[in-house]
C-alpha cells in the first residue's frame, strides 16, 4: 500500500508539481483522497459543479463531450496527468466528462486544498498559468486547422 | 334564537375559582368541614393533657397527701358554672392513684396523639386528592376547548403558551383547591372564638380588638389592589416568556444561520428583566403588606399591657380579667395571619385563574356534539359539495374569496387552479375545514359544513398540504394515526380496567375512552388485522414510491436479538454468506471484513486492539491511553515502546506538515486526529521529551502521544508507520486483553464476533461486520446495494420492511428528508381510504415529474378504494399545468372563481388557462 512518501514522488512527477517544495507536496498529498475507479466509473459529469481535482496514479481514463450527436471521445489521459482543475479555478461547470477505461487510480485533490496552495506557492500559481497558457495555444492551433479543414470541405 | 343554558354555560366557563371549586366539590368541601370539627376536641385534649399530667402527678396538685387519688376522665358540663350556678358532673371517671393516675394519662396523652395524627393523615390525603381531581378536570377541561377552537385561533397564539397555561399555571391551584372553603372557616372559627373571650372578659377591649382588626381589613385590600395588579402581569410576563422560550427552541436553525442568537438573547434579557421587576416588586409589597399586619397585631399587646395595665393598676379592671384577655389574646393572632395569608394564595390564585379563563373563553368554540363518538357507521359521501356565494375573509378582514358558486360531486376529479392570492388554495382550505367561510353557505351532502360532526370530515375526507409536522414516533405510528379514531371494543378493554382508574376517571369529568389499547380501524384500511395491514402500508408505501426508502431505514436501525431470535439468527447467516460473495463481488479490495485473526487496515490501532466496541465507561477511544488494563497489556506484550515511538512519529510528521500553517487553512479540515490547537502542546512536548525513554515521562505526555498512535489508521493517514511486526504484536495483544477481559464481572467490550449478533450496530453494520475503505469510488453505496439485494434474495425483504416500518422519524418527522415527509402524508392520506381527498399544494417538494407520478397513482386508487366507492379527487397542483390530467378545472383570479368547465375544453379554449401555464 502506497504510503505519504510514494504519493509525493507520484505528485512530484507531475510537471505543475514539479518545482513546489517536497513540504508543502507533502502535505497536498497527505490532504488528498486515494480514489480508485472501476472501468465505466465517472469521475465526474460534463455540467456538474467541480469540487475537486484529480491526479491520475495509474490507469486510463477518457475525456468525453456530450453534443447532439452523442458523446465525443476528445482525449484520452494515462499516468501522471492531471486533470479538472478549470472548472475548480474558474467555477464553471465540468466542460466534459471523464470516464475510466480500466481501473484507474487517482489522488482526488479538492478544491480549496488546491486553492490554498496555489495561493501560499507562488510558483505553483506561475505553474498554473504556464500549463494553462500553453493548453490555450495548442487548443487555438487546432481550432485553425479545425476551421481551415471546415472551410476546405465546405468549398469542395 | 334560544341558546339552550347548557350550550351557554358549556361556552363560557366559570370566571370565579371559588365557584368553580365549590360545584365540582360541594359534598367533598362538607364531608372535610364536618371531619375537621370531629377533629377539634382530640386535637384540644392533646394540648391540654400535657399541662395536667404536669400539674397533677407529677407535681402533685391534688396528691400532696399519700393515699390520695384522683379522678381520671371525669367530666363536667362546659360552662356548667356559668350557667346553673354550679358544676354539673357529666362522669364521675375512675379513681387511680398517684403513679396510677400518671399512667393513665400518659396512656391518654399517646392515643391522643395517635388519634390527632390520623385525622392530620386524614385530612391532608383527603384534601390533596380533591386538589388532583380538580386540577385534573381543570386541565381536561382547557385542553378539550384547544380541541375544540377554531384553527385560525392557533396562528395567533403560540404553542408553547397553551402548554404553559395549562401544564404551569393551574399547578398551584391544586394546593389552594383543598383548603379553598374549610381554611377559612376554620380559622375564622378560631378567631371568633378567641374575640368572644375577649369580650367575655372586657368589653372595651374587645372593641378596641374589634377595631383594630376593622381596619386591616379595610387597609389590606387597599394594599393588596397593586399586588393583584402585579400578579396578574407577572403571569403574562412568564407566558410570554415560556412561548418566545419555545419559539427559539423550534426556530433555532434561523438564529444560527442568521446570526442572531444575540438578538435573542437580548430579547430573552429583555423579557427576564421585565419578569425580575415585577417580581421584585411583588416581594417588596408583598412583605410591606405583612409587616403592617404584624404591626396592627403587635400594636393590640402594647395596648393590652398599657392600658389594659393602667386600668388594673387604677382597680378598673381585675388583675384575673386582665390575665384572661392576655391569654384569650395569644390565640387571636396565629388565625388572623392564617386568614391573611389564606386571602392572600387565594387572591394570587383567583386571578391566574380568571387570567387563564380569560384565554379559553369564546364563542367561536366549536359544539361538543361535533366531537362525539359515532355509535354508528359513519356514513360515507353521497352526494358532495354544494357552495354558493361563498365568501372568505382572513383574520386582518381582507377578502381571500369573494362570492363563489359551485357544485362539486362525490366522485369528481377536479384541479383547482389560480395564481398566487387568487384563492384556489384558500378554497380548498375551506372545503376540508381549515378555513371557514364568512358568508354565503357551504354543505357537504346538504347539511352545512359547519355543523358536520367531525368524524365526517376527519373520516370520509383526506387533507393534505404542504406542512409536513410529525409528532415523534415510529413509522408506523405515523401512517396509523389517521385510523385512530375510536377503540376498538371500548366495553371490552374497560372491563379489564381497574375500578379506581374509572372511578377517577369520571370523578374528574376526564374522556370516558381509554388511551392505551387498540385505536386502530382495520376495517377502514380495508384489512382484518395489524398483519394485512403491514402489508397495506406496504402497497401504499409502494405507491408513494417510498417502500425502497423504508427499507433502507431499517437496514439503518438497530434490532434487539432477544426481542427478534429469528431475525438476528437470519442475519447473520447473510453475513457469512456476504463474507463468501466478497470475491465473487470485487468487494474484497476494499471491503475489508472483521477477522479476530488478522489486522484491519481500515481500523484504528485502538480498535484492532479491541476489536469491538465499548460498551462500559474506560474503554473509549478517548479513554483508551489512560486505561491500565491497556497500559498492562501494552507492557506485556512488548507494544508499549513501539507504539509510543509512532506517536511520536505522528506527531512529529504532523508538525511538519501543519506547523506552519494559519489556523484557519483549509488543510486542517483533513487533520482528524488533531486540532490546529493541539500543535503547539505536541511541540513543547516533543521538545521536552526529546529521546527519553518511555519510564522518565510523565502520565499526561505520555497519554497524550498514546492517543495519536491508538488512532492512528494506515490506510487514511498514510505515514508508513505500521510495520507488519507491529500488526502481529498488536494481534498478540488483542487476543492477552480478551482473555483479560474475560476475567472481568462485567464485559466492557461488545466484540466483533462471527457468529454473534451486535445489537448495538445497525442491521447493515451487522451483516457486514467489517469496514468499507473510502478509496474506491462509491464503495459505502455498492455495499449497501450488495446488502440489500442479498436480504431480498434470502427473503428478508419482508423483514427489513417491518424493521423500517419501527423507525423512530424523529421530533417533528425530521430524521427524514422533507420529501420523505411530504410522501408519508400523502400515504397516509390515502390509507385512510376517504370519500374525498383534497390537496392543497400538497408534495411541493417533490420533482416535477414525480409530482404528476403521484397524481396519477391517486387517480389509479381512486378507482379502486376497498370500499367499492370511487374516491373525489379536488386538487390545487404546483404546476398549474396538472390540471390537465383532471376532468374538471376551477380557475380562480383576484379571489373569484372566474372558470369552472370540462378539463378539455378549458385547456383547448381558456386564455386565462393557458396564461397560467405559459
Amino acid at each position: 500500500m502506497a504510503t505519504l512518501t510514494d504519493e509525493v514522488e507520484m505528485l512530484r512527477k507531475i510537471p505543475l508539481f514539479a518545482g513546489i517544495d517536497p513540504g508543502k507536496l507533502k502535505l497536498l498529498a497527505f490532504a488528498s483522497d486515494r480514489k480508485v475507479y472501476k472501468a465505466g466509473q465517472s469521475l465526474f459529469k460534463q455540467g456538474e459543479v467541480g469540487d475537486a481535482a484529480y491526479v491520475i496514479v495509474d490507469g486510463v481514463a477518457d475525456v468525453v463531450v456530450e453534443t447532439d450527436a452523442g458523446e465525443v471521445v476528445v482525449a484520452n489521459l494515462g499516468k501522471d496527468e492531471f486533470i479538472g482543475e478549470i472548472s475548480i479555478l474558474c467555477d464553471v461547470p465540468r466542460t466534459a466528462t471523464v470516464r475510466a477505461t480500466e481501473e484507474l487510480h487517482t489522488l482526488k485533490i479538492k478544491k480549496e486544498h488546491f486553492l490554498g496552495l496555489v495561493t501560499q506557492v507562488p510558483e505553483l500559481g506561475v505553474e498554473v498559468m504556464r500549463e494553462l497558457a500553453s493548453r490555450l495555444s495548442k487548443t487555438t492551433a487546432e481550432l485553425g486547422e479545425a476551421r481551415r479543414e471546415l472551410s476546405a470541405a465546405k468549398t469542395c | 334564537m334560544i341558546i339552550p343554558a347548557v350550550i351557554e354555560q358549556e361556552v363560557l366557563m366559570e370566571r370565579n375559582l371559588l365557584k368553580y371549586v365549590w360545584r365540582h366539590s360541594r359534598s367533598d368541601q362538607l364531608w372535610m368541614l364536618v371531619v375537621i370539627l370531629a377533629s377539634m376536641p382530640t386535637y384540644f385534649l392533646s394540648l391540654e393533657l400535657p399541662k395536667r399530667i404536669v400539674n397533677e402527678p407529677i407535681q402533685g396538685v391534688g396528691f400532696e397527701n399519700p393515699g390520695d387519688t384522683g379522678f381520671f376522665l371525669q367530666m363536667h358540663l362546659p360552662f356548667g358554672e356559668t350557667l346553673f350556678g354550679r358544676p354539673i358532673m357529666l362522669f364521675e371517671g375512675f379513681e387511680f392513684e398517684r403513679i396510677g393516675f400518671l399512667w393513665a394519662l400518659s396512656i391518654t396523652f399517646l392515643a391522643l396523639v395517635v388519634a390527632n395524627g390520623l385525622f392530620k393523615l386524614y385530612i391532608n390525603t383527603y384534601k390533596g386528592r380533591m386538589g388532583e381531581r380538580i386540577l385534573r378536570r381543570l386541565r381536561y377541561e382547557l385542553f378539550d376547548r384547544v380541541l375544540r377552537y377554531p384553527l385560525s385561533r392557533f396562528r395567533r397564539t403560540r404553542a408553547s403558551e397553551i402548554a404553559s397555561m395549562i401544564k404551569d399555571e393551574v399547578e398551584p391551584m391544586g394546593e389552594f383547591i383543598g383548603d379553598a372553603f374549610t381554611q377559612p372557616l376554620f380559622l375564622g372559627g378560631q378567631a371568633l372564638v378567641a374575640l368572644l373571650f375577649i369580650f367575655l372578659q372586657n368589653v372595651y377591649l374587645g372593641i378596641a380588638t374589634m377595631i383594630v382588626i376593622a381596619f386591616q381589613a379595610w387597609l389590606i385590600p387597599i394594599l393588596r389592589r397593586r399586588l393583584i395588579e402585579l400578579g396578574k402581569q407577572r403571569q403574562i410576563a412568564a407566558r410570554q416568556f415560556a412561548g418566545r422560550l419555545g419559539e427559539v427552541v423550534e426556530g433555532i436553525q434561523e438564529a444560527h444561520t442568521n446570526d442572531t442568537t444575540n438578538y435573542e438573547r437580548a430579547e430573552m434579557t429583555s423579557i427576564l428583566g421585565r419578569l425580575f421587576f415585577i417580581r421584585f416588586e411583588l416581594f417588596q409589597r408583598k412583605f410591606s403588606v405583612k409587616f403592617i399586619n404584624n404591626l396592627l397585631i403587635q400594636f393590640l399587646s402594647f395596648f393590652f399591657y398599657a392600658v389594659g395595665g393602667y386600668l388594673a393598676i387604677r382597680g378598673t379592671l381585675d388583675i384575673g380579667q386582665l390575665l384572661g384577655v392576655i391569654v384569650a389574646y395569644k390565640d387571636l393572632p396565629a388565625p388572623v395571619r392564617g386568614l391573611i395569608d389564606h386571602d392572600q394564595k387565594r387572591l394570587t390564585v383567583e386571578v391566574r385563574y380568571a387570567q387563564i379563563i380569560e384565554q379559553f373563553t369564546g364563542d367561536e368554540l366549536q359544539p361538543k356534539e361535533l366531537h362525539q363518538v359515532p355509535d354508528t357507521d359513519v356514513p360515507h359521501i353521497n352526494q358532495g359539495y354544494e357552495v354558493s356565494r361563498l365568501g372568505v375573509e382572513d383574520d386582518s378582514g381582507s377578502k381571500l374569496i369573494e362570492s363563489a358558486t359551485v357544485n362539486i360531486g362525490k366522485s369528481e376529479k377536479v384541479a383547482v387552479v389560480g395564481g398566487f392570492g387568487s384563492g384556489a388554495s384558500t378554497f380548498t382550505e375551506v372545503l376540508a375545514r381549515v378555513q371557514p367561510a364568512t358568508s354565503g353557505k357551504i354543505t357537504l351532502d346538504d347539511k352545512p359544513l359547519e355543523d358536520q360532526p367531525e368524524h365526517m370530515l376527519g373520516r370520509r375526507v383526506s387533507f393534505l398540504d404542504g406542512s409536513t409536522y410529525f409528532p415523534q414516533g415510529s413509522v408506523f405510528d405515523t401512517l396509523t394515526y389517521v385510523l385512530k379514531n375510536q377503540p376498538n371494543n371500548p366495553e371490552a378493554v374497560d372491563s379489564n380496567l381497574d375500578n379506581l382508574t374509572k372511578l377517577e376517571r369520571k370523578r374528574s369529568a376526564n374522556f370516558h375512552l381509554e388511551f392505551d389499547t387498540d385505536w386502530i380501524d382495520y376495517e377502514r384500511a380495508g384489512v382484518t388485522n395489524v398483519e394485512e395491514l403491514k402489508e397495506r402500508l406496504r402497497e401504499v408505501l409502494t405507491d408513494v414510491q417510498m417502500e425502497e426508502d423504508i427499507r433502507a431505514l431499517g437496514l439503518r436501525g438497530s434490532l434487539d436479538p432477544e426481542e427478534f431470535p429469528e431475525l438476528a439468527s437470519a442475519l447473520l447467516e447473510a453475513r457469512k454468506i456476504f463474507r463468501d460473495r466478497l470475491v465473487e463481488l470485487n468487494f474484497d479490495e476494499f471491503v475489508e471484513p472483521f477477522d479476530p485473526e488478522k489486522y484491519n487496515t481500515q481500523s484504528s490501532v485502538g480498535e484492532n486492539l479491541l476489536f469491538g466496541t465499548a460498551v462500559a465507561k474506560g474503554f473509549e477511544p478517548d479513554a483508551l491511553p489512560g486505561n491500565e488494563i491497556i497500559r498492562k497489556i501494552l507492557d506485556d506484550n512488548a507494544l508499549h515502546e513501539p507504539l509510543f515511538k509512532m506517536g511520536k512519529e505522528v506527531a512529529s510528521t504532523t508538525l511538519e506538515l501543519f506547523g506552519d500553517l494559519d489556523p484557519e487553512n483549509p488543510f486542517f479540515d483533513q487533520l482528524s486526529y488533531m486540532d490546529p490547537d493541539d500543535l503547539p502542546v505536541y511541540k513543547e512536548i516533543l521538545s521536552k521529551i526529546g529521546d527519553q525513554p518511555l519510564a522518565s515521562i510523565t502520565e499526561n505526555q505520555r497519554s497524550l502521544i498514546m492517543r495519536l498512535s491508538l488512532s492512528y489508521i494506515e490506510e487514511q493517514n498514510r505515514l508508513g508507520l505500521l510495520t507488519e511486526d507491529l500488526q502481529e504484536k498488536i494481534l498478540l495483544a488483542r487476543k492477552a486483553l480478551r482473555e483479560k477481559l474475560e476475567t472481568l464481572p462485567v464485559m466492557p467490550i461488545a466484540f466483533y464476533e462471527t457468529d454473534t449478533y451486535n445489537s448495538a450496530a445497525s442491521i447493515q453494520d451487522n451483516v457486514l461486520l467489517g469496514r468499507v475503505s473510502n478509496t474506491v469510488a462509491e464503495g459505502y453505496e455498492r455495499v449497501s446495494a450488495a446488502i440489500r439485494d442479498l436480504l431480498d434474495e434470502l427473503e428478508l425483504t419482508d423483514d427489513v420492511f417491518r424493521m423500517g416500518l419501527t423507525f423512530n422519524i424523529g421530533s417533528g418527522g425530521k430524521r427524514l428528508s422533507e420529501t420523505q415527509r411530504q410522501k408519508l402524508h400523502l400515504a397516509r392520506a390515502l390509507l385512510k381510504n376517504p370519500d374525498v381527498l383534497v390537496a392543497n399544494q400538497a408534495l411541493n417538494s417533490l420533482s416535477v415529474r414525480e409530482q404528476s407520478d403521484m397524481i396519477e397513482m391517486v387517480f389509479r386508487r381512486a378507482e379502486s378504494k376497498p370500499d367499492g366507492n370511487k374516491m373525489g379527487v379536488i386538487w390545487a397542483p404546483m404546476q398549474p399545468g396538472f390540471a390537465e390530467m383532471f376532468d374538471r378545472i376551477l380557475i380562480f383570479e383576484g379571489g373569484e372563481l372566474v372558470e369552472d368547465d370540462t378539463a378539455e375544453r378549458v385547456v383547448s379554449e381558456s386564455q386565462r388557462y393557458k396564461q397560467l401555464t405559459g
